[in-house]
């Protein structure tokens, strides 16, 4: 029976897996030709040698889409630095404050003989790395407090905190998106405009904040009571208690939870699209609207698959070594 | 109100689909059978870190893009016709029928709605695989073994005595992947499909009444996602 289920089961792998190289491999176009494109069963990977700079950096200036590519890089390798844990000291907050002023330096420009880049002409890869890079940096602060008051023994703080936490996880990111784009400027006043991406930044680092504050309340709540009470017994008060006993302890049990929701709000940046942010996704889109590649949109997003997963996977592999320790 | 029946209809579909196929891969992730179990592997660890939104546009390309236009429709069962249109199934007392350049008559599914519930179902089926696969493994192996010293098959092991314990740890996050299904459903605005936000996103250009169309989004949301919980909460406290 289950030799019999094998052989079935080989055999029809076998197929899908012909069928695909095929297409994918054998019958596929790789130079950019979009009449050789046209002519040939295969896929057409020609469409995304043809607009990957476009793809990684949107409207960024051609001649200086090393400048995105360099920030890209240096953020990745913060990233993989702060993954281990003999760099988990503080230096590492400096050393991050270090690499994002350099990426800042990066994509703005206008020192140092680089031109001026407004940030309406950032895309591709490294605004999806940005957006989720602040969202986390900023959310993260934010979660602790929120997380802390849920625990609070004033209930106003508290019935704030379970408010906010309860009413932003109960909707979708889309109605926070939208909302940040629609109302947002509604309750500033006459003249005062805030820039698109911020709207958007500040709506994805809200969103963010509510669901690390549930997983640092795990954390929190993982904490036995009698670490509570010594603490309180050596006589320090609720901040020197929550900062040197209490935080690092329950924060240590929160990552690998941590990271998997990070991994989620890494995939949500992607909801920008619709609020129409040059990101990865939204420059593939626009590619596609070119009338000389229209119609290969399978192509084109098997790659977009292909980046998020490269990132997903390894974040993903990383949590799950935390997790065996 | 077009939207909200619309949300109603793919969320409803989808949270029935998905937990179909979301069981049966969780059950292949436990299975004896290691070619089935790496197949099932593989199928989750991609599904779970593509986002969703890649994968919806990713459907909506392949229906329609590869699909043939509906004079060349595919028939793959009599009366069943696959077009880049939409898929047509035969009603009784109605066949779709060619008319022009599209059917009529049957039961029409857009490509929109197809791409969306596919999307939908294939995304959140991965995630309930792992909850049943944690569910399963949670189980005691004395429990196991105990059935099968009675003389219970595999399968009658797994239904009757495995299962009914397993389903007390499966439910609780269960309920929370069926929130995310409802809540993700609102992704149908970037594929155009017209679902509540899409609708109220319309409302809000044609009138400029913002809060009032955001407010009813956020209303009818946080509703669905309350009475899911409820309705969860209940199931949950009868199994007890």
């Amino acid at each position: 029976m289950n030799r019999l289920l094998s052989a079935v089961l080989g055999v029809v792998i076998a197929f899908l897996a012909w069928r695909f190289i095929d297409w994918a491999l054998l019958q596929a176009v790789w130079q950019p030709d979009s009449k050789a494109c046209r002519a040939a069963q295969g896929a057409c990977w020609g469409f995304i040698a043809e607009k990957h700079r476009f793809i990684l950096f949107g409207t960024y200036p051609y001649e200086q889409h090393w400048r995105p590519a360099l920030a890209s890089i240096a953020l990745v390798l913060l990233w993989a630095l702060s993954a281990w844990r003999m760099f988990w000291r503080w230096w590492l907050v400096l050393l991050w404050l270090a690499g994002l002023s350099v990426i800042g330096i990066l994509m703005w420009g206008g020192v140092l003989g680089l031109p001026y880049v407004e940030n309406q002409r950032w895309g591709g890869l490294i605004l999806t790395l940005l957006l989720s890079t602040f969202g986390i940096a900023l959310a993260f602060p934010l979660s602790i407090l929120l997380a802390l008051g849920r625990r609070s023994d004033m209930p106003v703080i508290q019935a704030l905190c379970v408010g906010f936490i309860e009413l932003v996880r109960g909707v979708p990111l889309i109605s926070i998106l939208f909302m940040a784009s629609v109302m947002l400027p509604l309750f500033l006043p006459a003249g005062v405009s805030i820039d698109k991406l911020l709207r958007a930044q500040i709506a994805l680092i809200l969103f963010a904040a509510a669901y690390l504050a549930e997983v640092v309340r795990g954390g929190l709540q993982a904490i036995p009571k009698e670490q509570y009470e010594a603490a309180d017994a050596v006589g320090l008060t609720y901040w020197q208690k929550t900062g040197t006993v209490i935080l690092p302890q329950a924060l240590r049990i929160a990552v690998p939870p941590l990271v998997n929701t990070i991994i989620g709000f890494f995939k949500d940046t992607s909801l920008v699209v619709i609020i129409g942010l040059f990101d990865l996704l939204q420059t593939i889109k626009v590619s596609l609207q070119d009338p000389a590649w229209s119609g290969y949109g399978v192509e084109a997003y098997l790659f977009a698959a292909l980046v998020y997963f490269a990132f997903c996977f390894a974040m993903s592999l990383y949590s799950r070594r935390l997790e065996r320790r | 109100m077009v939207g909200l029946a619309n949300t109603f209809k793919v969320s409803l579909a989808g949270i029935v689909l998905t937990t179909v196929l979301g069981a049966a891969i969780g059950l292949f992730l436990v299975s004896a059978n290691r070619l089935l179990k790496a197949v099932s592997r593989a199928y989750v660890e991609f599904m779970r870190n593509v986002p969703l939104l890649v994968q919806l546009f990713f459907w909506y390309a392949l229906i329609t893009e590869t699909l043939p236009p509906p004079p060349q429709a595919l028939q793959p069962l009599p009366g069943v016709f696959l077009s880049n249109r939409g898929i047509f199934f035969p009603l009784p007392g109605s066949a779709p029928v060619l008319e022009g350049f599209n059917f009529s008559g049957g039961l029409a599914i857009t490509p929109e709605f197809a791409a969306l519930l596919v999307g939908l179902v294939t995304y959140t089926a991965a995630f309930i695989a792992e909850i049943v696969r944690a569910g399963v493994l949670s189980v005691s192996r004395g429990q196991r073994e105990a059935a099968y010293a009675l003389g219970l098959t595999r399968a009658l092991a797994m239904r009757y005595v495995v299962l009914p314990q397993a389903l007390r740890v499966i439910v609780p996050p269960l309920t929370s992947q069926y929130l995310n299904l409802t809540k993700n459903s609102s992704l149908a605005v970037a594929i155009g499909y017209p679902d509540l936000v899409s609708i109220a996103n319309t409302i809000i250009n044609q009138t400029g009444q913002a809060i009032e169309g955001i407010a009813i989004i956020m209303a009818v949301y946080l509703t669905i996602s309350l009475s899911i919980s409820v309705f969860m909460n209940w199931y949950n406290a009868r199994l007890k």
